[in-house]
């Protein structure tokens, strides 16, 4: 403030009646194509604005950036009656504001068991232990010593659109699809620290554990392990935020959020696994006969359409974007086709950007709407020829007790107001 | 003193930059055995092994030494568990019910228990052992762990005798009710009609009608109940 001249009360009176303009919002920028008719000069225009007069802040004065004020309402949300605590609960990832294929960091969806483990990176110890010929103890220096790799891959939780098995519960495809995010990694090849260990040849699982107070560990197949897991210390060019398992994490491309244990502290080496309570009495899928699968790690194709959506209704006749977000466990997306009508008639969507190996895809569908009712659905189909399915003929296989691993096709129905609600169709 | 100026002093006191080495010397000792190999990462020790390593298999692999009864689990349970899950594992709350819901997997609202559910005793060692009580993980001994698994599978009825002494010779001998009923991912064959050859792209179907709609359950937080970003 005190490098900049205090606004006289003429500009005060100036700001305020801009302010007041601006705050008419959804009507006048919905009717923008018609301020032009009233003839009336825009004073956002033809007036010197504050931010046009005084000097701004100086350089230093957010020597860690952070969005806008004007976006305080792009933050990760909870469903409070979801869990009995906040320490082991999840948020969601504010999906219908964003765009690309990378999540912000601070947007990434948290899910932790015992709470956000703060832990000095010069304290961080990784053990691997086991089935191995030198069980060895890695501090945070050894792991940036070693020769490291960047991936962009999604991460979703197998509880992703879990609360949608018996029908449309939540308004808002930040509840129903955000918990999941799409960031780079930087890490060490899973195989580079197993290296230097030397696996036994009877080693075929691993069970990996975390340092938090919830003591996170999963088992997971030696295969996948020495194929593409990374144990990260970095997410989008600086280090893992704290809610991401700073300062180590792994990466388990295409496999369920779970696995990706955070606070990484241990690998152990055994010849089978460990049934842990994340494996068994979680993370299991219980169908309709009363039997469940175990094991079912891989994050099958799905897609949603993030805009329009409850939380973003259309706001404008005429030109529009459609937009969404698609994804395969199995390799990489190779369409997404968009249906207005309920499943009717379809289109392939534009993809734009980066399409990579398990890692989220962008999708478009440049649209002008008439103000018709619509039923808005996408469906992902993947390099193995996999097509995301309807909820109904996931059901068909599944029953409605399943939780995890719901990737059924998502219905927004648009109404001619503009206004969208989460839906299903039969 | 930051990090660089005790490392400039200890260059100016060792006379040179560059007189410092620059790899450790047993590194690349280590590293020179095996040309696959780093070197990097130092020996874990016997005591810091049996630290962290707490974990246990189904086929009892990693349980320690000690004992427990069902009745010392439940003074102990009454003391550190009952306020979340319940005096009898019924749970308090939305926190987990642990014990009942047998035969119940079948039906509209399954009650998952460790009795109705949960295929291996070995995991409720291993779960109370690394993370319970929650807020005060491994604050629990080993004996105390044996005893709170026996009071917990005598309220599932999986151990029935309230005298049964849990230890690490007859663990493996506990079956539980539902671990047949579990099997592997199987869904690239159970599923093998969602791989389609061409999904349908015009007069797919009849038109739609809602069936159901998200407001009428009306379970979402509103949309200003976030937190609060000044």
């Amino acid at each position: 403030m005190s490098d900049k001249p205090a606004a006289d009360s003429l500009n005060r009176r100036r700001f305020l009646a801009a302010a007041g303009i601006a705050g008419t919002g959804a009507a006048l920028s919905a009717a923008s194509a018609f301020a032009a008719e009233g003839g009336k000069p825009d004073p956002l225009i033809t007036e010197v604005q504050d931010w046009n007069r005084y000097l701004g802040d100086g350089v230093q004065s957010r020597p860690y950036g952070t969005p806008s004020k004007f976006e305080k309402d792009v933050v990760r949300r909870d469903v409070p009656w979801l869990t009995a605590s906040p320490e082991s609960s999840v948020n969601f990832t504010p999906l219908h504001r964003l765009d690309g294929i990378i999540t912000p960091s601070g947007l990434c969806f948290e899910r932790h068991h015992g709470g956000i483990a703060e832990i000095d990176p010069a304290d961080h110890r990784l053990m691997i232990n086991g089935l191995v010929d030198r069980p060895l103890v890695f501090t945070m220096e050894d792991i940036r010593r070693m020769p490291r790799v960047n991936k962009i891959h999604f991460l979703e939780c197998a509880a992703n659109s879990g609360m949608e098995w018996r029908g449309a519960q939540l308004n808002g495809c930040q509840f129903t699809h955000g918990m999941i995010h799409n960031v780079m990694y930087t890490g060490v090849p899973l195989k580079v620290l197993l290296d230097e260990a030397g696996l036994k040849p009877n080693a075929k699982w691993l069970m990996l554990e975390g340092a938090d107070a919830a003591g996170m560990n999963r088992s997971l197949p030696i295969e996948k392990a020495l194929n593409d897991v990374l144990i990260a210390f970095a997410m989008n060019g600086e280090a893992l935020r704290p809610e991401q398992g700073y300062p180590l994490r792994a990466v388990i491309p295409g496999w369920e959020g779970n696995l990706w244990v955070k606070w990484l502290r241990r690998i152990e080496a055994g010849d089978q696994p460990w049934q842990t309570r994340e494996e068994t009495s979680k993370y299991t899928d219980l169908l309709a006969d009363g039997r469940s699968r175990r094991h079912t790690f891989v994050m099958d194709a799905k897609s949603v359409v993030t805009n329009p959506s409850p939380q973003a209704p259309l706001k404008h006749k005429g030109r529009n974007v459609l937009t969404g977000v698609a994804w395969s466990g199995r390799g990489t997306v190779k369409r997404v086709d968009v249906t207005l009508d309920g499943a009717r008639n379809w289109q392939s969507a534009r993809i734009d950007g980066p399409v990579l190996d398990k890692s989220l895809v962008r999708f478009y569908v440049d649209l002008d709407w008439n103000g018709q009712e619509m039923m808005i659905q996408s469906r992902a189909i993947d390099s193995t020829g996999y097509v995301q399915p309807t909820k109904e003929e996931l059901r068909k296989v599944r029953g409605v007790n399943s939780i995890y691993h719901n990737n059924g096709i998502q219905t927004w129905l648009v109404r001619t107001g503009g206004e969208t609600e989460n839906v299903e169709i039969g | 003193m930051s990090r660089l100026a005790k490392i400039l002093l200890a260059g100016v006191l060792g006379g040179s930059l560059a007189a410092m080495p620059v790899v450790d010397v047993s590194a690349q000792q280590v590293a020179a055995k095996s040309s696959a190999r780093i070197g990097l990462g130092r020996p874990a020790l016997p005591e810091e092994i049996k630290a962290w390593d707490t974990d246990v298999r189904p086929d009892g692999k990693g349980l320690p030494v000690g004992k427990g009864t069902v009745k010392e689990g439940d003074v102990l349970f009454q003391e550190r568990c009952a306020s979340c899950h319940g005096e009898f594992g019924q749970g308090v709350g939305r926190y987990p019910v642990i014990a009942g819901g047998l035969g119940t997997l079948k039906a509209d609202r399954p009650d998952k228990t460790v009795g109705s559910f949960w295929p291996d005793a070995s995991t409720v060692f291993d779960y109370i052992k690394r993370s319970m009580p929650f807020g005060n993980a491994q604050s629990l001994t080993d004996d105390e762990t044996y005893a709170l698994t026996a009071y917990i599978l005598n309220l599932n009825d999986v151990i029935k005798d309230e005298n049964f002494e849990l230890n690490e010779k007859n663990f493996a001998s506990v079956k539980m009710p539902n671990a047949a009923a579990f099997y592997g991912d199987d869904r690239e064959t159970a599923e093998k009609h969602f791989w389609k050859k061409d999904p349908c792209m015009k007069d797919c179907r009849a038109a739609p009608k809602v069936i159901g709609r998200a407001v009428s359950v009306d379970v979402t937080p509103d949309s200003k109940a976030g937190p609060k970003v000044d």
